[in-house]
């Protein structure tokens, strides 16, 4: 009981980065009709920017130490932050023990940017043509931004650390009166808890406002809300741009999980798309929901007792069970008829 | 009109197959040629020799290959008679004059290994056939070192592995035209078995897990194996993808499986990234069977050992080098490479600059680079002053035979690179084994 309690927890942190992906993705696909291959390197970009504030706190200017020795005996160097010498040690500390939190603000602003760039800039000349052009457009883009990263920021995964405060483990068993073995690191419930608000505040701000109303039109039906004069195409850069803020926040977020490289967003890519397809596509609450149900079903899949009957099937699952729900439900699993069919 | 045309279709393809069979073999028809010429593969020509350092520059071993490619340079620096000359200034052997080898000044090639047996191999093959290097070295991954080698010995130049501890290099793959300064994983565990007997008694269940690969199962063997005689029980030995990033769905099986000492048999990024999640998992506070919970980490490095910051605190683990050693050799290398670099050496630094020396040194004492009678020259060579104390490179299946350290994450930590302390210094004779022990022929030397 105890072991399947803590795989769905396991499930549940992974699943919020699936889903929080696939959300992004789901919207583009359903809003713009664009397949966005380059949506991975936007998760990639949002984890660089917790690496980027976090270099950006610890960019110093070397002291000689009087006192103290180097390893070959020479006068040490001591690296002195600028945010310290400037805020004083008390802020500075408190600064880059919260820099991956923190990273989110800087994440909404550059990925808007970027996201507006992009869709400006790239996408919107491709929203007339075929899928094959916009996949092989957007792959192309996804292979630059990884490479940019990659330039600036090396091949090898950068650690970034959560708040001291949210270090350890939480004793998850004390809580649902299970036993003592039941701990769960803080960090990933608080990004589960995180993935939960961000998809609670994109499904209200679809729900409760105007512009949502409209963008939920036309994901329905994008020629009838043409012919009530609603031209919507001046919102694709808006949703294109809330779709990157969504999938970089998450990426921000997701770093002290899971050390982030250039690769990232390819590593995440194929599963989030898989994601959107068992969702149904153009489905919001289906990318959420087949996000939480394949990250549980992964980590299940990872189980010894499992792996000891089924080897390896924790690699393959997720595609099992796409293969599954498409022959038993075609368009998914909260796919409507009439929604994303010519 | 029908067979004049099969005989002309017949003509083209016999045409094309000979053309095609003469292109693929040409660049073969040349190098044997040329091997021919001078008695073994890619002879020097002219006034320099072309090395090929083959190091991971990306994947999950990239730190120590960083670490590995400033130890090459280095090394090259001092054969080339340029910098303090380090340990060219300690080593037993005095056949090296920092005048080059053989009179020819020593140039180098470099490969990215990617931590994939394909990828090096593609690499190491161009730097053989393209750049012309007569010797291949480096590496940071066992499964990369034994198809290396495997490589080398085909080609027919001489394999001089990096940091590489799978018992198989040396044991059941080893090969004729390799050699390898670093220990193994049966000499870890003939070292570390007893220290961690002694530190948590021997009534304990032990939880391995375990990179999927070659050094991953070897490791876990020789652990197990140690460990086992000596009274403690294996409760499971589960294996992790390499790379695999998020150990969680490992890592909560643990908990209540009723061991109470983890195993993790990773190394680089996958430590880093097992360990530190381990600890976020509580393992580290808890208490099973009445014991408080233990980690091992059977091999270490300091490169890990910064990787996971605090979480190494006082976990016991093994290394063939830490540049905290007093000895001459280690001190001259650690005040080179510290003057050149700003920090100190890895053991994978340490390994790989021992390993072109030891190269260089053997070429000039057999007056060649023809890989049979240099590697003759290193068979049973016994050397010091290249900072493990005595070491004898063993003619029977051309492994390193040297002291162990065991060591332990520092617990006061000095500085930022005082993060391993020497607990033991485990004598060669307890980790002295038979050859045949681990198995496999060398075979015959291969000169191309």
């Amino acid at each position: 009981m105890d072991a399947l309690f803590l795989q769905v927890l396991n499930g549940l942190d992974k699943g919020g980065a699936y889903a929080l992906i696939a959300l992004g993705l789901t919207l583009v696909f359903g809003t713009l009709g664009v397949v966005n291959f380059a949506h991975g390197a936007l998760f990639m970009f949002g984890a660089f920017c917790a690496v980027s504030l976090e270099r950006i706190f610890s960019t110093s200017y070397v002291t000689i130490s009087e006192t103290e020795k180097d390893f070959l005996g020479n006068p040490l160097k001591v690296d002195v932050p600028y945010i310290q010498e400037w805020f004083g040690s008390g802020t500075a500390n408190f600064l880059q023990d919260y820099s991956v939190p923190l990273s989110i603000l800087l994440a909404i602003v550059v990925m808007g940017f970027v996201g507006v760039v992009m869709e400006r800039g790239l996408i919107k000349h491709f929203y007339k043509r075929p899928h094959a052009d916009q996949i092989l457009v957007t792959f192309g883009l996804a292979i630059v931004l990884a490479e940019i990263v990659r330039h600036y920021y090396g091949a090898n995964p950068i650690p970034q650390q959560a708040p001291e405060i949210v270090a350890g483990a939480a004793n998850v068993g004390n809580w649902f009166g299970l036993g003592d073995n039941v701990v769960y690191p803080w960090w990933r419930l608080v990004y589960f808890v995180f993935s939960l608000i961000v998809i609670g505040a994109v499904f209200a701000f679809l729900q409760f406002t105007t512009f949502g109303m409209v963008v939920r039109a036309g994901m329905q039906d994008r020629e009838t809300v043409g012919l009530l004069g609603i031209n919507i195409e001046k919102r694709f850069t808006i949703v294109f741009a809330l779709a990157a803020i969504v999938a970089g926040v998450a990426g921000a977020m997701y770093t002290p999980i899971y050390p982030p490289d250039y690769n990232l967003g390819m590593e995440f890519l194929v599963l989030s798309f898989v994601v959107v397809v068992v969702g149904g596509m153009g489905s919001l609450g289906g990318a959420v929901l087949a996000g939480f149900l394949l990250g549980i079903l992964q980590s299940f899949a990872s189980m010894n007792e499992v792996k000891s009957i089924l080897p390896a099937l924790d690699q393959v699952i997720i595609y099992l069970v796409a293969v599954i729900i498409l022959l038993t439900l075609p368009r998914g699993l909260l796919g409507r008829q009439g929604v994303m069919e010519d | 009109m029908s067979d004049r045309n099969d005989l002309t279709r017949r003509r083209v393809i016999k045409s094309g197959a000979v053309a095609a069979a003469g292109a693929a073999a040409t660049p073969y028809f040349f190098s044997r040629a040329f091997a021919d010429g001078h008695g073994y593969r890619n002879a020097p020509k002219g006034d320099t020799v072309t090395l090929g350092f083959n190091v991971p520059q990306t994947g999950a071993y990239a730190d120590e290959g960083a670490d590995e490619l400033r130890a090459y340079e280095l090394a090259v620096e001092h054969l080339n008679g340029e910098g303090d000359g380090g340990m060219l200034n300690t080593f037993s052997s005095k056949a090296l004059k920092g005048n080059g080898v053989l009179g020819k000044k020593v140039d180098f090639v470099t490969g990215d290994t990617q931590t994939k047996s394909d990828a090096a191999r593609a690499s190491a093959k161009r730097m053989i056939e393209n750049d012309g290097a007569i010797m291949i070295t480096g590496g940071s991954s066992s499964g990369v070192a034994i198809a290396v080698q495997g490589l080398c010995q085909e080609a027919g130049v001489i394999f001089m592995a990096g940091l590489t501890h799978s018992n198989d290099t040396t044991g059941k793959d080893k090969r004729a035209n390799g050699f390898r300064h670093f220990f193994n994983t049966e000499m870890t565990g003939a070292a570390l078995a007893p220290v961690l007997k002694n530190a948590f008694g021997s009534d304990r269940n032990a939880y391995h897990l375990t990179a999927d690969y070659t050094w991953g199962w070897s490791q876990e063997g020789s652990i197990q194996k140690y460990t086992e005689e000596l009274g403690w029980n294996t409760t499971a030995a589960v294996r992790t993808p390499l790379g695999a990033g998020d150990f969680s769905s490992f890592i909560t099986p643990v908990l209540d499986s009723g061991a109470d000492v983890l195993v993790l048999n990773h190394y680089g990024k996958d430590m880093v990234n097992s360990l530190t999640q381990a600890v976020q998992f509580g393992l580290r506070d808890k208490q099973v069977n009445g014991k408080d919970f233990q980690i091992v980490v059977p091999l270490f490095s300091r490169l890990m050992a910064q990787g996971a910051g605090e979480s190494i605190k006082g976990i016991y683990g093994s290394t063939n080098w830490n540049w905290s050693l007093k000895d001459e050799g280690s001190q001259a290398f650690v005040k080179s490479f510290g003057t050149k670099y700003g920090f100190p050496p890895s053991q994978a630094a340490h390994t790989c600059y021992s390993q072109v020396l030891l190269y260089a040194d053997a070429a000039e004492r057999a007056g060649t680079f023809m890989p049979s009678e240099l590697g003759k020259s290193l068979e049973g060579f016994e050397f010091d002053g290249l900072g493990n104390g005595p070491v004898l490179y063993r003619a029977e299946d051309h492994q390193c035979f040297k002291d162990v350290l065991v060591v332990q994450g520092a617990q006061n930590p000095q500085s930022k690179f005082d993060l391993l302390e020497v607990v033991e210094v485990t004598p060669r004779s307890q980790v002295e084994y038979a050859p045949e022990l681990l198995g496999g022929e060398l075979g015959p030397y291969n000169n191309g």
